[in-house]
């Protein structure tokens, strides 16, 4: 495919995409979309640092910040999610600076940036659960109906409004993705997660790279948690944050295909659709049998398909390029 | 003001005292958490789901099948040893050259799997075992001859593990192991059973651990995530694959726990658990007991 024809491609498929709630207005299916075009995002987010071999556990955390931040603001201070969001996506920010840099400075990789990251969600899940008395600890929260302008709240009550909402955030996070894919940055975190030494040896600083690629993907996934928040109207500890959401990123990412801009999307795709489909099958029979399937997968995922089902696909479509001077 | 301090320091003792008791446990799960990283250099994220099953198996077997708790625990013990094992060779073995991150998602599946599954099969109510040990008092502070009883079990185990690996051929085969993979292929040693019975040695710990906590806790399908991460972290902060940093790494984390509980809520001594981890892997990042290079 061409540079152009892959632009039109994209055109067409966002403009099917825009028109599709004024045409198609089941709301079922629409909020199956919203909630499949939320999840992408955060798992875009997600990626976006995965990709470089960042793994991190820490996501559950700052996805929780974003949502809980912005929720607590609104009902106590009664400040618009408009300002509240930009708020709570500082704090994930801050956060996700205040823990990485010294991960980055003293080198910390790996297993032991996995298991850091991982202390880093399991605070905040426990944090949220102890100030109870704000929070409403693990019991769940709900931000206060908006009594006038639903646009300052951030509230609507049409799944469509929602559905465009939710398409513009999770346009835009892949507009961020290409951005990331275009820049210089993306050459020294590929060289970083290659070999380390290497590539600072070679003049790429290592630590200013990875904060910023964690920073870019903090706050996106705080954004996601916030958007999650507003839509739901309901939030507990362990959907939003915590390490079973953090995992679940993980495992979404890796179905689809971490290294491929719409993987996450896929991975959201099927993540998603295969939860619905067992609760409708099986209905409450059904608790448990998702995430055993999902696990499962996993694995085997791991296994057989480390690229995940887009990166295999588009690899198998792929022509067998021979190296030329000209690409 | 002084009958106030008197009280104080009673409770603060029991709780240090209850710490060093909830340190054994702990450190017995960090050993065989240990002893897979250093030996094949992989972390079971599921590792507290294997101990999860065991509870479910002691429950299973002492309350259904009435079985004496005696008699029941060396089964269980068995049966997560197989799991262990098993893990290894359907799981691990095939990812053993993959790139070590894979290795752990790969594992952080089979948590999904081990969690539901036991959602699936046993529901998600809180069973016990109907056990209530007595409570010994000592002058005025209370403690339950359960976690006294873990405790001594642990320190047993953990020292059956230790003498396991310096008086027995397996044990120095599997030591020499830990400090050169390759090495050790060419001296003979076939590593691929050693990988097993490491593996099944680390099983063995966490079913001997489902033991002692189903004496203490309700046993539920996400038991796991109430004792797992901090398990790991308890690894990390003793240096992973150093048995006695984890050693001393669980008696530190066991006593904040304990100590944060007694001042504030449990969640806060978890907080407080987990943001000195943060703090210490910045001025420690390799364990407690790692020397500065």
């Amino acid at each position: 495919m061409t540079r152009q024809a892959q632009l039109v491609a994209w055109a067409v498929g966002l403009a099917a995409l825009v028109a599709l709630p004024f045409v198609y207005r089941d709301p079922y299916h629409l909020h199956i979309l919203v909630l499949i075009l939320i999840w992408s995002f955060a798992y875009t987010s997600w990626s976006m640092m995965g990709r470089f071999g960042l793994v991190s556990l820490g996501h559950g955390g700052f996805m929780g910040i974003g949502a809980y931040v912005t929720a607590l603001l609104w009902n106590h201070l009664g400040l618009s999610p408009w300002i509240g969001i930009p708020i709570s996506m500082i704090a994930a920010g801050a956060l996700a600076l205040v823990v990485g840099y010294p991960c980055f400075r003293f080198r910390i990789t790996g297993h032991y940036f996995v298991l850091v990251t991982l202390a880093l969600s399991g605070i905040v899940l426990q944090v949220i659960t102890a100030t109870r008395d704000w929070t409403g600890g693990s019991l769940g929260y709900t931000p206060n109906r908006a009594a006038g302008n639903k646009l300052w709240a951030l509230q609507f009550d049409d799944k469509t409004t929602w559905y465009l909402v939710a398409l513009a955030v999770w346009f835009a996070g892949l507009v961020v993705w290409h951005w990331v894919d275009r820049s210089m940055s993306r050459f020294a975190l590929e060289a970083i997660s290659e070999d380390e030494d290497a590539a600072a040896a070679a003049g790429v600083d290592v630590t200013a790279e990875k904060l910023k690629i964690t920073l870019i993907s903090a706050l996106m996934t705080a954004l996601a948690g916030a958007i999650y928040c507003q839509y739901q109207m309901f939030i507990t500890p362990d959907t939003v944050s915590g390490i079973a959401v953090s995992l679940q990123m993980v495992f979404a990412a890796i179905v689809g295909g971490l290294f491929v801009s719409l993987g996450p999307t896929v991975g959201a795709i099927i993540t998603i659709l295969l939860a619905e489909s067992l609760r409708i099958g099986f209905g409450t029979k059904a608790v448990g049998w998702d995430n055993l399937v999902y696990g499962v997968l996993l694995v085997l995922f791991i296994i057989f398909l480390p690229k995940g089902i887009l990166g295999s696909l588009l690899e198998r479509l792929k022509p067998q390029r021979k190296p030329s001077p000209s690409s | 003001m002084q009958a106030f301090l008197d009280i104080f320091d009673i409770y603060l003792l029991e709780a240090v005292i209850n710490g060093i008791l909830l340190g054994g446990v702990l450190a017995l799960l960090a050993l065989g958490l240990n002893l897979i990283f250093g030996v094949i250099d992989v972390t079971w994220i599921c590792y507290a789901e294997l101990v999860m099953i065991g509870m479910y198996a002691m429950y299973f077997m002492v309350q259904y099948y009435g079985i004496s708790y005696f008699i029941a625990a060396p089964f269980t013990i068995l049966l997560v040893a197989l799991l262990g094992a098993a893990l290894h060779y359907l799981v691990i073995a095939p990812l053993l050259t993959a790139p070590p991150i894979n290795q752990l998602l790969a594992t952080g599946g089979v948590l999904f799997v081990l969690q539901s599954f036991a959602t699936v099969a046993f529901g998600i109510d809180f069973r016990n075992l109907g056990i209530r040990l007595p409570v010994l008092a000592l002058g005025d502070m209370n403690f339950s001859y359960a976690r006294l009883l873990s405790f001594i079990a642990a320190l047993v185990g953990m020292v059956a593990v230790y003498l396991f690996m310096t008086r027995t051929f397996t044990g120095t085969a599997i030591r020499a192991i830990a400090q050169d993979r390759q090495i050790m292929a060419l001296m003979g040693v076939d590593t691929k059973r050693m990988y097993i019975i490491t593996s099944a040695l680390g099983g063995a710990l966490a079913g001997l651990a489902a033991c002692l906590l189903v004496l203490q806790y309700d046993v539920h399908p996400f038991v796991g995530l109430s004792f797992g991460p901090i398990t790991f972290l308890i690894c990390v902060l003793g240096g992973l694959g150093n048995f006695i940093g984890g050693f001393i790494a669980a008696f530190v984390f066991a006593e904040i726990i304990s100590l944060g509980g007694l001042f504030s809520d449990l969640e806060w001594g978890y907080v407080l658990a987990f943001a000195f981890f943060i703090v210490m892997m910045f001025i420690r990042p390799a364990g407690l007991l790692s020397r500065r290079r």
